[in-house]
């Protein structure tokens, strides 16, 4: 019903009979929201609107100096040899992609001249292939002009496999182009509805191939430009230290008009989160203060009265519970939680359902995340047009409780439920971190009412998100009955994000835990559904397929969403940033600046 | 005595081997690797990390890649950092002048308090200087710096707002309005890490003192009617400073090695932090330079300090 409505209003938009806020209006009032109604345009053969700017200066330069804090800075500044986001952040003041991410999940143009539609003819009807155009006499920092030759390296420089780069996946199966100097097109194997993933945001950073064409491959780490950028962003390059410091000035010839704001830029690296919001909410020594993860009441307290505030972003972020499908305890082949195995208690889906019941969102939001948290029932929690509208969440220890004595789970003589001999007793494994050990607590607390027996275990996060094949605490292994962690949902698309889960990735001693489908979750009908969204060109037949694998995720229990977390920054009062849940907080920096 | 440096200095060879085995196995043998960061973005596949692995050797066995690490070494290669593909002298070298500008100001501050007042103190003691010295130097060495640190942050920075509490290293302006603001910027470190130094190191020279001052042979200087500041300077400080100088020759070496707490706490980037940060991402070639120099410069030291002795008190015979 929706798809037919919405392709009659598609319809209107394309004939001027309905104008496009208006269409976008209509679909949030169904629950689908800017940026990819944007998108469902596009596809549908309407140009999509580039996102609107609140850029206010009129003139270029004249800002003064503009100082970041990240308290772990950037120790390399090549955005494709990039191992954390704070390497991206760091890269992305001086390098830029075609395109990248406002706010609310618009694409904006960057090096790229017009947003690629069916319309004007760029995007490909059966999504095979994208034609990008780009912006004429834009030049690199050190004058050279920036050419289609430019992108067509970067595309060969990071597929090589010798050249190492973090970002291989995103090029390795396309296929890149020069039409013109100012002209490149993609083509991609199969239909690629979500085509906005290589050149744009931060692992679509374009390098300059005057500098790089030497050191592509092996000798990929021997570029003083690994060190050094020239790029085309609005600062340029001054010095670098490795963790702790990048300096940059204005870029004259910056290719929009007016930016940028500022003459100089700062940004320094080290320390703590709790002191970086000192810096820069109490005392004003800084600007601008990167992922202030702080507990909310100390926030609170240094708001009072001071020289800046925190500002929240809405990406995709879920800090989730994952229940393990198979035995942590019994070893088959040299392997724990291995396939040939199921969960004692877990494969009673009562129990799965009592866990649920028993994770009190709203405490976990009051108590820890406070502003930079949301309750959600969903795995899935953004961009808005995939976000499920079918599920909700309840927390009670009665209802759980009820559940598992009809289930035939008795409370045993210690107060533990158990059946058939067998107790619920479960290991709750997470990372090191104050709000996850919190969570930790507050989920115990309420299974001990339930009668549910909860053991605590906090893994070093260096340990635990590690590929360690040795190391038996990774959260890859699972060898625990549940475990909590959040896996960062980088782009506005769920493609990646919900394949992890699909049969064919799980976990095992054979692909040496490399298998993104750690609880193990084999569901037929899951998979069909991520192979049919994989392929699907239709944007409102697609979404409707991630919001269907959302609820079959949902009904199995295989996650319990613990809260939809939100970016979290500090910001002096007088600095306008433009912070995207969907890129990285210097992506939109051109956009910056400040008001008195 | 140029023999036995000779000695010394041959006799450190094999102990400075096998530090860097046990240093290498522990690293070795440590959890996690510098990659695991990777492992959170779903956008990159769990086969670049392991290309990555291979690519910076590793997967290679231990013993292998100590080979290769030491053969490095001795060739003059301190190989690349994996977290930053930058060579690691020059990631050290980056870091040593804040290193060396900010903890050796701490311990100018600290030698500069605790002698006199040792020395001080140990000629009147029990005196009421003696007293006040004594319990401001146990309160001293009781206050670890992370709370010192923090509570002057809180004092001079949040509430009077006189001193910056970021350590910038590159401040604007030049000629004797940099020199101030390298000074003022570098005021509460050097003060939280000088007077913790020098609250342990008072208690110390008094104690040296006042094991000298009862000998004989100062009432015999004293008999002879030699001054009070004379006997104190010539005769007594000269002969109680001997286990002083083990003391600061011992501490030299934390002067290259940097305050992990300290410059964490006020964003010194010295070689503490690029230390823990490189220990926190299994970045082995840095930790592996790091404390590889700290061994050799503790060896150094110590030998040094024995050279000292010699000339200190002509009684001590090196051979």
């Amino acid at each position: 019903m929706l798809d037919k409505e919405l392709r009659s209003m598609i319809g209107k938009v394309k004939d001027g009979r309905m104008d496009r806020r208006a269409f976008i209006k209509r679909l949030a009032a169904v629950g689908l929201t800017a940026p990819l109604a944007n998108q469902i345009l596009a596809l549908g053969g309407v140009a999509m609107a580039e996102g609107a700017s609140t850029y206010k200066p009129t003139k270029r330069g004249g800002g003064g100096a503009l100082k970041l804090l990240w308290w772990q800075g950037p120790t390399l500044l090549n955005p494709h040899f990039a191992t954390g986001t704070k390497d991206q952040d760091g890269s992305r003041l001086f390098y830029e992609p075609l395109a990248c991410w406002d706010p609310d999940g618009n694409m904006k143009l960057v090096l790229a001249s017009e947003i690629p539609s069916t319309q004007n003819g760029l995007l490909a009807a059966d999504g095979k292939s994208v034609t990008w155009k780009l912006k004429p006499g834009v030049k690199w920092h050190d004058g050279k002009p920036f050419t289609a030759d430019d992108v067509v390296f970067t595309w060969d420089y990071i597929r090589d496999p010798a050249t190492a780069a973090v970002t291989v996946a995103t090029y390795r199966d396309i296929t890149v182009e020069k039409v013109d100097d100012l002209t490149v097109r993609l083509t991609f194997k199969k239909p690629t509805p979500f085509w906005a993933d290589a050149f744009v945001g931060a692992t679509g950073q374009i390098l300059p191939k005057h500098l790089f064409a030497e050191y592509k491959g092996s000798k990929s780490r021997e570029a003083p430009n690994n060190l050094a950028p020239v790029g085309t962003g609005p600062y340029k390059f001054l010095e670098f230290k490795p963790g702790d410091l990048i300096r940059g000035e204005i870029n004259k010839d910056y290719h929009m008009p007016n930016r940028p704001y500022f003459d100089t830029l700062e940004m320094k690296g080290g320390g703590d989160a709790v002191s970086a919001a000192r810096a820069v909410i109490q005392t004003g020594e800084y600007d601008f203060g990167w992922n202030i993860q702080v507990e909310d009441d100390v926030l609170l307290r240094l708001e009072k009265g001071g020289k800046g505030k925190t500002i929240y972003a809405v990406g995709g972020d879920t800090e989730f519970i994952a229940l393990n499908f198979t035995d942590p305890n019994t070893e088959v082949d040299g392997e724990r939680s291995s396939m040939k195995t199921k969960h004692p208690l877990f494969s009673d889906p009562a129990v799965r359902k009592a866990m649920s019941l028993l994770v009190d969102r709203d405490s976990i939001k009051k108590a820890i995340y406070g502003r930079a948290g949301r309750t959600t029932a969903n795995f899935l929690n953004g961009p808005e047009k995939f976000v499920s509208k079918n599920t909700s969440w309840e927390f009670s220890v009665e209802k759980a409780s009820k559940i598992l004595d009809d289930a035939g789970w008795k409370p045993g003589a210690d107060g533990i439920r158990e059946k058939d001999g067998k107790k619920l007793k479960l290991l709750y494994q997470t990372a090191i971190n104050g709000p996850r050990q919190k969570t930790q607590a507050i989920v115990k607390q309420a299974c001990q009412k339930a009668g549910i027996d909860v053991e605590l275990k906090s893994v070093v996060a260096s340990v635990f998100f590690s590929s360690d094949v040795a190391n038996p605490d990774t959260y890859a292994k699972f060898y625990a009955d549940i475990e909590m962690f959040q896996i960062p949902m980088s782009q506005p698309d769920p493609a990646q994000h919900m394949r992890r889960y699909h049969s064919s990735n799980v976990a095992t001693k054979e692909n040496k835990w490399q298998g993104t489908n750690f609880p193990r979750y084999v569901n037929k009908e899951y998979d069909a559904t991520i192979d049919a969204a994989d392929g699907e060109m239709d944007p409102v037949k697609r979404a409707a397929l991630y919001v269907k694998a959302n609820d079959l995720l949902f009904q199995d229990t295989v996650f319990i969403p613990a809260q939809h977390r939100l970016k979290v920054e500090a910001a002096s009062n007088t600095l306008r940033p433009v912070i995207s849940g969907w890129a990285n907080e210097t992506d939109n920096l051109f956009d910056w600046y400040r008001e008195e | 005595m140029s023999q036995y440096v000779l000695r010394r200095l041959m006799i450190a060879i094999p102990s400075l081997l096998g530090i860097s085995v046990v240093l290498f196995v522990v690293l070795a043998l440590a959890p996690g690797d510098p990659f695991s960061e990777l492992a959170t973005n779903p956008n990159v596949p769990p086969e670049v990390q392991a290309a990555l692995r291979a690519k910076f050797g590793l997967d290679d066995p231990i013993h292998l890649r100590y080979l290769h690490w030491l053969n490095a070494m001795l060739h003059g290669d301190w190989g690349f950092s994996f977290v930053s593909r930058m060579d690691v002298d020059t990631l050290i070298l980056q870091r040593l002048p804040a290193t060396l500008y900010v903890i050796g100001s701490a311990q100018i501050l600290a030698l500069l308090i605790a002698i006199p007042v040792g020395v001080y103190a140990a000629t009147k003691p029990y005196s009421l200087f003696d007293q006040i010295a004594n319990t401001l130097a146990f309160v001293g060495f009781s206050l670890p710096t992370f709370f010192t640190g923090i509570l002057f942050i809180l004092i001079f920075s949040v509430t009077l707002d006189w001193l910056p509490f970021v350590y910038t290293t590159d401040i604007k302006g030049t000629g004797i309005r940099w020199v101030l603001e390298m000074i003022r910027q570098a005021i509460m470190p050097v003060a939280v890490l000088g007077l913790f130094q020098a609250a342990s190191m008072t208690r110390f020279v008094r104690s040296a003192m006042l094991d000298v001052i009862r000998l004989d042979y100062v009432t015999t200087a004293r008999a002879k009617g030699l001054g009070q500041a004379r006997v104190i300077v010539k005769h007594v400080m000269r002969n109680a400073m001997i286990p002083v100088v083990t003391l600061i020759a011992l501490q030299m070496p934390a002067v290259f090695g940097g305050a992990i707490v300290t410059e964490q706490i006020f964003r010194i980037p010295g070689i503490g932090s690029l230390l823990i940060s490189s220990i926190l991402s299994n970045d082995t070639p840095v930790v592996m330079a790091v404390t590889f120099v700290f061994a050799c410069l503790v060896v150094l030291f110590n030998l040094i300090a024995d050279v000292l002795y010699g000339w200190l008190d002509p009684r001590i015979s090196l051979r």
